[in-house]
């Protein structure tokens, strides 16, 4: 399975990552100096000592509401994507070929609309689901399932087109696989590099999404964020910093565990 | 080649065994999706663009889509337009190098899961905090420039301060356009068989006529539609825009912004609607243009 | 048997989630409690009795969702602290605290019925002129002491605390401009900024308002104020980027155009940071209370009233250096900060405030002109 001939060469590739990873670095590093400024001009732990002080705890205590909120709106909408977007597109990508580019621009349409403008259109349809279902935050999830499509979509899509579904897809009914172990037990430890791409930013997008729980009068983890960074300037830029950090390890965690499963797959069956 | 003959060769075993159910029990797995999208995707944007159709009071008029003939917006949309088009550019062929640099480690390895997560969190990375960095950054008296000025002696905004103008934006738009192109393209990246590399070294080719005859042409599809992500992607941000170039609305998300939330210029909530069906009708033609693309780099694939 | 396992754990999943959301808050509660008074018609204090049964009856409903209050705006983050250590059983749910006067209305109608949607409102008084369709009436019990020309007859929307357009300034870099005329000076080369775009923030457009009755004109026609932006443009003083306090605090803009009280908040970031209101005429903006007539808390909203136009928030937001509505009042009882109130700068010795035709005439120049004159 070595990949070595695709690969570019040692030098290169460790000069393309540096380089990019340096430049992208330089921002993060500002943000962190400017956190780190204290009094006349000098560079202090001040304004970091000061997140950890009790007296402090009840000012961040949204964060811990709307953190809450944002992980449980992350499951639903992966959970929206595994099982409602990824199957529809092999359907798609089996049966009806056709669709493909309409399927395509429809998934592109969430992402040509900014936020506010959704908004002005979801309102009526989260008044009622408001009015039936109630107003937790997860109803939510439904909004962001929409606007993680696009990403999702590209993610997934990559992945299918890569593998050759039909061919397995058959193999394996001819088999004898009912369609849900086609999908379940086939499919999808092949699709996974996209899956676990399209989940990943589907959290991301989750963790990082600020217009549509705001205009809708929800809390999650950035409006919280908000609420809280406008006591402090220095606070404001340390918890983004902390923010970013946390979706990272949550991301990077998730990440291996994927990465891992893969490997024992790969073990397992030997299927490239 | 392979496929097509595992197409038909299936196609021709299947056809007799086909129970006469199937395509009715296709379409019905196509129906929770279509319902999920209809009443979440399709209702909100007609709902929201139609809202361009009427005014404050509920008439009927065309004023609103005459409006977008105007030349400030007009201009906005030019605006709006080069810029998502520059920065997905740069970002999608940034992102494709960073992707072409991950096949050379391990794909369960440790660099290759720090870059996905990296990746991940600052695709999503935006709005006033990243305006921040850059102001921390590349500003008036940000790090960069202090130390340019102080050591190199270069004044970068000797001209004045372009970094809060149009063309300030491309760089913290880059810096969330290449890391959605690592997320979106590394799968199809990571799809490049090496059978068809050692087959490439086997029939005498080098390592640049893999990449020219084989490499592009198979990528070219993800590619194009991953540019084409991250030119909706930019097209449609604003509020990095809103907290580093605040005066003067020169994109169009910002002029939407303004009319449906400004504070002392009331009324023109539906020029949203207006505003929001120009930029659909934009990502339409785009789209059309991202067809003709494939349809061409399909061809290299056959 | 493992398909219809995932598939049986895939069908529990669902049932449990659709459970949860079922029993998570439902739509908004009824607005009479057990005494049969009916909060959501109180039109003053004697409709429940007394501020004690007021209280009883907030703490009844536990909640009170407020929008658009920028902890370090006028110092509100202390006031809600203020009346949360007050009542301790109400808990303040605190919304979108960047939201503009038009988006708190538009959550009001986003939420119309719902519990999510906002009790009170505090409004610039162009949106609140356009939206009285909107609100309750409520007239606090210190009504006589608010001016008559800062509240509606019947309490619809009534004026809570304000300022003079002024000009912030880092001292350390700068000394205090004196007139428009000093920042067309090289000196401040992209050193000007405005706090927001005036086609989109109420504090932009009164410094236009304020550039324009400063250089000749009336507020009937915002030409002056548009062609003086303009020439700081070109001169390469104005600076385009929004003013925050992290970009205060980082000296990124030294010097701001914005409401005296806002200016003033930046001193806890940078303490030499100064505040000058131009002499001359000056420009005025009060801010205007209002409660959702359709409020899912309405007893803790005529609460929340009685709290801001009381001794206590009202000095709370003359610490945050605005000019609380009640100031003259409380001057002459005695009840006023006097170190604060007289920390405040010097009024101007005439102000002005746009009323709605000139607003409305200076919005559509504005929308005209203004992207060509900073271009």
């Amino acid at each position: 399975m070595s990949d070595s001939r695709l690969a570019p060469g040692r030098a290169t590739k460790w000069i393309i990552l540096l380089a990019v990873v340096a430049i992208f670095l330089v921002p993060i590093v500002s943000m962190l100096l400017f956190t780190l400024r204290s009094g006349e001009g000098g560079y202090g732990l001040g304004h970091w000592l000061g997140l950890g002080d009790p007296a402090n705890a009840g000012k961040y205590r949204p964060i811990w509401t709307g953190l809450g909120n944002s992980l449980a709106l992350a499951v639903v909408t992966v959970a929206i994507v595994l099982v409602l977007l990824a199957p529809t597109m092999i359907l798609v990508t089996l049966r009806f070929p056709r669709l493909r580019r309409p399927f395509e621009f429809l998934c592109l349409l969430p992402i040509s609309i900014p936020a506010i403008v959704l908004v002005v259109g979801l309102t009526p349809i989260y008044l009622t689901i408001g009015r039936s279902v109630g107003t937790g935050v997860w109803t939510l999830a439904f909004a962001y399932g929409v606007t993680v499509l696009p990403y999702a979509y590209r993610a997934i899509q990559s992945s299918i087109d890569a593998v050759d579904v039909k061919t397995l897809a058959e193999a394996a009914r001819s088999l004898g696989a009912g369609w849900l172990t086609v999908l379940v037990r086939v499919l999808a430890p092949n699709l996974r590099g996209g899956l676990l791409a399209a989940s990943l930013i589907s959290i991301a997008v989750v963790l990082g999404e600020f217009t549509i729980a705001s205009l809708l009068n929800r809390q999650n983890l950035q409006t919280a964020l908000f609420l809280v960074s406008r006591q402090d300037p220095y606070v404001a830029v340390a918890l983004a910093l902390l923010a970013l950090l946390f979706a990272f390890l949550l991301l990077l965690v998730i990440g291996r565990f994927g990465a891992g499963a893969k490997a024992l797959a790969g073990k397992k069956n030997p299927t490239n | 080649m392979t496929v097509a003959t595992a197409e038909s060769a299936t196609a021709g075993a299947e056809l007799p065994a086909r129970p006469r159910r199937r395509p009715s029990l296709a379409v019905a797995g196509l129906l929770p999706f279509t319902a999920y999208v209809a009443i979440f995707l399709g209702l909100p944007t007609v709902l929201a663009v139609a809202s361009g159709l009427f005014t404050d009071d509920g008439a009927f008029t065309a004023d609103n889509f005459a409006a977008l003939g105007d030349p400030v917006i007009l201009q906005g949309f030019w605006n709006s337009g080069w810029l998502s088009f520059v920065t997905a550019a740069v970002g999608a062929i940034v992102g494709a190098l960073v992707c072409y640099a991950m096949l050379g480690f391990r794909h369960d390895g440790r660099v290759r899961s720090l870059i996905d997560a990296a990746s991940g969190v600052l695709a999503q990375f935006g709005g006033v905090m990243l305006a921040f960095a850059f102001i921390a950054t590349l500003g008036l008296q940000g790090l960069v420039t202090l130390f340019l000025r102080d050591a190199f002696g270069i004044d970068l905004y000797a001209d004045g301060a372009w970094i809060y103008e149009l063309p300030g934006l491309v760089l913290p738009y880059i810096y969330f356009q290449v890391p959605l192109m690592v997320i979106t393209f590394l799968p199809a990246m990571t799809g490049l068989k090496p059978q068809w590399a050692e087959a490439n070294l086997t029939l005498g080719g080098t390592r640049r006529s893999f990449w020219f005859r084989i490499g592009f042409p198979v990528l070219a599809p993800s590619f194009f539609a991953s540019f084409l992500l991250l030119f909706a992607n930019a097209f449609s941000s604003y509020a990095t825009a809103a907290a580093l170039s605040s005066q003067g609305s020169p994109i169009i998300p910002l002029q939407i912004r303004t009319a449906l939330t400004s504070e002392t210029v009331l009324g023109r909530e539906n020029l949203a609607g207006a505003l929001a069906f120009g930029m659909i009708l934009v990502m339409a033609v785009v789209m059309g243009l991202y067809a003709l693309v494939q349809r061409r780099a399909a061809r290299w694939q056959s | 048997m493992r398909d219809r396992r995932l598939a049986a754990a895939f069908a529990v999943a669902t049932s449990v989630t659709l459970l949860l959301g079922a029993c998570s808050s439902g739509s908004g509660g009824d607005s009479s409690d057990a005494s049969g008074v009916d909060a959501a018609t109180a039109t003053n204090l004697d409709a429940f009795g007394s501020m004690s049964d007021l209280e009883k009856a907030a703490t009844a409903e536990g909640q009170l969702n407020v929008i658009a209050l920028p902890r370090d705006w006028a110092n509100y983050g202390a006031v809600i602290d203020a009346f949360t250590a007050k009542y301790p059983d109400i808990t303040v749910n605190e919304a979108s605290p960047d939201a503009s006067s038009a988006e708190e209305i538009q959550a009001a109608e986003t939420n119309a019925g719902l519990d999510t949607a906002p009790d009170v409102f505090d409004l610039g008084l162009t949106v609140a002129l356009q939206n009285t369709d909107k609100f309750a009436p409520y007239q606090v019990s210190t009504w006589d002491d608010i001016p008559e020309n800062l509240k509606e007859e019947t309490g619809l929307y009534v004026g809570d605390y304000g300022g003079y357009m002024s000009v912030g300034y880092d001292s350390s870099k700068f000394d205090a401009p004196k007139t428009f005329d000093d920042l067309l000076e090289p000196a401040y080369k992209g050193a000007v900024a405005l706090n927001g775009d005036p086609t989109q923030a109420g504090a932009a457009f009164a410094a236009v308002a304020l550039a324009t009755v400063q250089n000749g004109g009336t507020l009937d026609d915002f030409t002056p104020g548009v062609d003086y932006f303009s020439k700081l443009n070109d001169a390469g003083n104005l600076l385009k980027v929004d003013p925050t306090s992290a970009t205060v605090a980082s000296g990124e803009t030294p010097i701001v155009f914005d409401w005296d009280y806002l200016n003033a908040a930046h001193n806890a970031d940078n303490p030499e940071w100064k505040v000058a209101i131009f002499p001359g005429t000056g420009i005025a903006g009060y801010y205007n209370q209002a409660i959702n007539a359709d409020a899912p808390h309405p007893a803790a909203a005529r609460l929340w009233e009685e709290f801001l136009y009381s001794d206590d928030a009202q000095n709370l937001w003359l610490a945050g250096g605005a000019r609380p509505a009640r100031a003259e009042a409380m001057e002459a009882a005695g009840t006023i900060d006097e170190k604060l109130f007289s920390a405040l700068p010097e009024a101007p010795t005439d102000s002005l405030v746009p009323s709605e035709e000139q607003t409305t005439a200076a919005g559509e120049l504005l929308g005209r002109d203004w992207a060509g004159a900073v271009d």
